[in-house]
């Protein structure tokens, strides 16, 4: 176990190394002259030979990097162009936003996608199972930022009964707190539910042809106690895989999410600044979300362990 | 279970994970393959609705009923009637054709990313499963490409590269090849330690043609099935690229683009968003139907278990 640990931990260094340097090669993939692309069409010579400072773009791109490098080691993440404040200190505000909203959506997430998933299977081929199929089929294919604007309109603009948008912080108003999360949440987690629900229900479907859960019914346990006491436990697995996959999701999704019901989390921090071409935040932006998953998934990998000790720690990438 | 569209680097220790490995494929199951995919109710589902919207593409020209960029101001905001069959935007623009255009401009962009990620994931997976020394390196960039956020790094890759069609492939398809070449280089793990392939090697075939021969036709019933998926991801991250204005500039109509420009008018006029959704939302489920199907019977190893 523990060399399983030490041998995880060390492959996860050398793709950290590569998302650092992939993050840093961004501003590399800007056509022409940078400086002139992120100053903008109408900006003035000096102020693009700002903007060619303020980036290093006078110096080369190696020397950028090692600077970038040395940064990182010092917990520097540069400053941004137009928030006035540093990369990290402009992340570290947005981040709790997100965080509240992406743990509400994987709430969301689970005590839905898992019973569905469950009762799909206890009732595999009746309507009820076509429909929860239908649902994940559904989740999969919406695209979240128009399910977000249908969401608005039903529920903002026509009922009335929840925000259109905005965020109100836990500490000012957490009943407002929970109301501005409904509509989001929702969005950023009906595909998380319809793929859990499908892992939830073929995992389900695999245990209840298992020997032990079949001998349990043959000597007159009831079906609630055979789910209760052997088969949940063994649904937990995708539970955590799903945990591991959906953080991904989140962050990809917080970004046009975010954005939609304007929300002042990482995700909206990021769109701005793309579209302001605030590279310095960009990159940050890209690269604590990366490192944030590559963490995360180490962690996944090793609660694994944890929860299903039939699985071996040899091999695995 | 259904392949998620942004897999990050956590591999579940499921066993009927994505990049399971290629079962080998008798050519004499052919002829059986097409007729239980004729008897798969939800690839004929598939088929049915992705064909419909293929149809939209193929024949914008003969189902358009006005120019989809002509406009109109003393049309603006038509409810749907007989002229224009889904009503009118906020230019008096007739929002049928612009959506029969529309899926001209996702269908395209999608089938170039299958084109670009299925190339050249099979050759970087060939490469990393067939020459050991090439395996780490190369994996360790996917890994590292896959480590970000799928829709977060291709927005970021396509504002920098500019807005267009081409630089939205480019950036889907960098988003997307990790995926394809894991599969390949799965299946290619497995063929390669085939009594067949070592004994082709050891009578002295060539690395070029074993791979050729051998390797590559055996490896492809995943990445089929996975090209797939990326064909539904791809539809639907290309409408987030447009939605956001990182995608083709206007005026080509764009579904994306189509649902931002709605967004100004969701109190006047919620249908100029609800119906690119829409249309979105079906190219997407058809896609997911036929890559669902192809996957029980091109893969019964990775089957999602129907009771």
């Amino acid at each position: 176990m523990a060399e399983f640990v030490l041998r995880r931990l060390l492959s996860a260094i050398p793709v950290l190394l590569l998302v650092t340097l992939i993050a840093a090669s961004i501003m590399q993939l800007v056509p022409g002259d940078p400086a002139m692309v992120i100053a903008g069409s109408g900006a003035s010579d000096a102020e693009v030979q700002q903007v060619r400072l303020a980036l290093g773009l006078d110096r080369s791109f190696g020397v950028r990097l090692l600077e970038w490098y040395g940064g990182l080691l010092r917990g520097d993440l540069g400053q941004s162009l137009l928030l006035n404040r540093s990369v990290t200190t402009a992340i570290a505000e947005r981040l709790p936003v997100t965080l509240a909203l992406a743990g509400f959506a994987l709430l969301l997430t689970i005590i839905i996608g898992v019973p569905a998933g469950i009762i799909a299977a206890l009732k595999a081929n009746t309507a009820i199972d076509q429909a929860v199929l239908m649902l994940a089929l559904i989740g999969v294919s919406v695209p979240n930022f128009w399910l977000s604007l249908m969401l608005i309109v039903a529920f903002g603009v026509w009922l009335e009964v929840l925000p259109a948008g905005g965020y109100t912080p836990f500490a000012d108003d957490p009943l407002g707190w929970v109301r501005c999360l409904i509509l989001p949440g929702i969005s950023l987690a009906l595909l998380q539910i319809g793929l859990l629900a499908r892992i939830t229900r073929a995992t389900m479907l695999e245990v209840l042809r298992q020997d032990y859960v079949r001998t349990a019914r043959a000597k007159g346990l009831p079906i609630r106690m055979v789910v209760g006491q052997h088969a949940l436990r063994n649904v937990l697995v995708p539970v955590v895989t799903v945990i591991g996959i959906s953080f991904g999701l989140l962050l990809s999704g917080s970004v046009v999410i975010e954005t939609v019901y304007s929300i002042p989390g990482l995700g909206r921090l990021l769109a701005t600044a793309i579209f302001s071409r605030d590279y310095p935040v960009i990159q940050g932006g890209l690269l604590v979300t990366a490192a944030m998953l590559v963490l995360l998934n180490l962690a996944v990998d090793l609660l694994y362990a944890v929860i299903d000790p039939r699985i071996k720690h040899d091999g695995r990438s | 279970m259904m392949a998620d569209p942004e897999r990050t680097s956590a591999q579940p220790p499921d066993p009927a994970a994505v990049d399971a490995p290629a079962p080998h494929l008798p050519r004499a199951a052919d002829t059986t393959i097409w007729r239980r995919l004729l008897g798969h109710r939800l690839f004929i589902t598939g088929v049915i609705l992705f064909g419909l919207v293929l149809a939209m593409a193929l024949f914008a020209d003969l189902l358009a009923t006005a120019a989809p960029e002509k406009m109109n101001v003393r049309a603006r905001f038509r409810t749907p009637q007989w002229a224009f069959l889904l009503g009118t935007d906020n230019y008096g623009r007739d929002i049928w054709s612009r959506l029969l255009y529309g899926s001209r401009l996702s269908l395209s962009i999608g089938f170039a990313v299958v084109l670009v990620t299925g190339v050249a994931g099979t050759c970087i997976g060939l490469l990393a499963g067939y020459f050991k020394r090439l395996d780490g390196p190369l994996m360790r960039l996917m890994d590292a490409l896959m480590a970000f956020p799928a829709i977060l790094l291709a927005i970021a890759i396509a504002s920098a590269l500019g807005p267009s069609a081409i630089n939205a492939v480019i950036a889907l398809s960098a988003v997307y090849t990790p995926r394809t070449a894991r599969i390949v280089r799965g299946s290619v793990l497995v063929v390669r330690e085939m009594d067949y392939v070592q004994a082709a090697l050891a009578s002295g075939a060539r690395h070029g043609w074993v791979i050729w021969r051998h390797i590559l036709p055996n490896s492809m019933a995943p990445l089929i099935v996975q090209l797939t998926f990326i064909f539904a991801y791809a539809v639907l991250a290309e409408s987030i690229l447009s939605f956001l204005g990182v995608g083709p500039p206007p005026p080509t109509p764009s579904w994306g683009s189509m649902i931002a420009e709605g967004q100004a008018y969701l109190r006047e006029a919620p249908l100029m968003a609800l119906f690119p959704g829409i249309a979105i939302a079906l190219t997407a489920m058809g896609l997911n139907l036929l890559g669902d199907g192809l996957r029980d019977v091109l893969d019964p190893r990775l089957k999602v278990q129907h009771g």
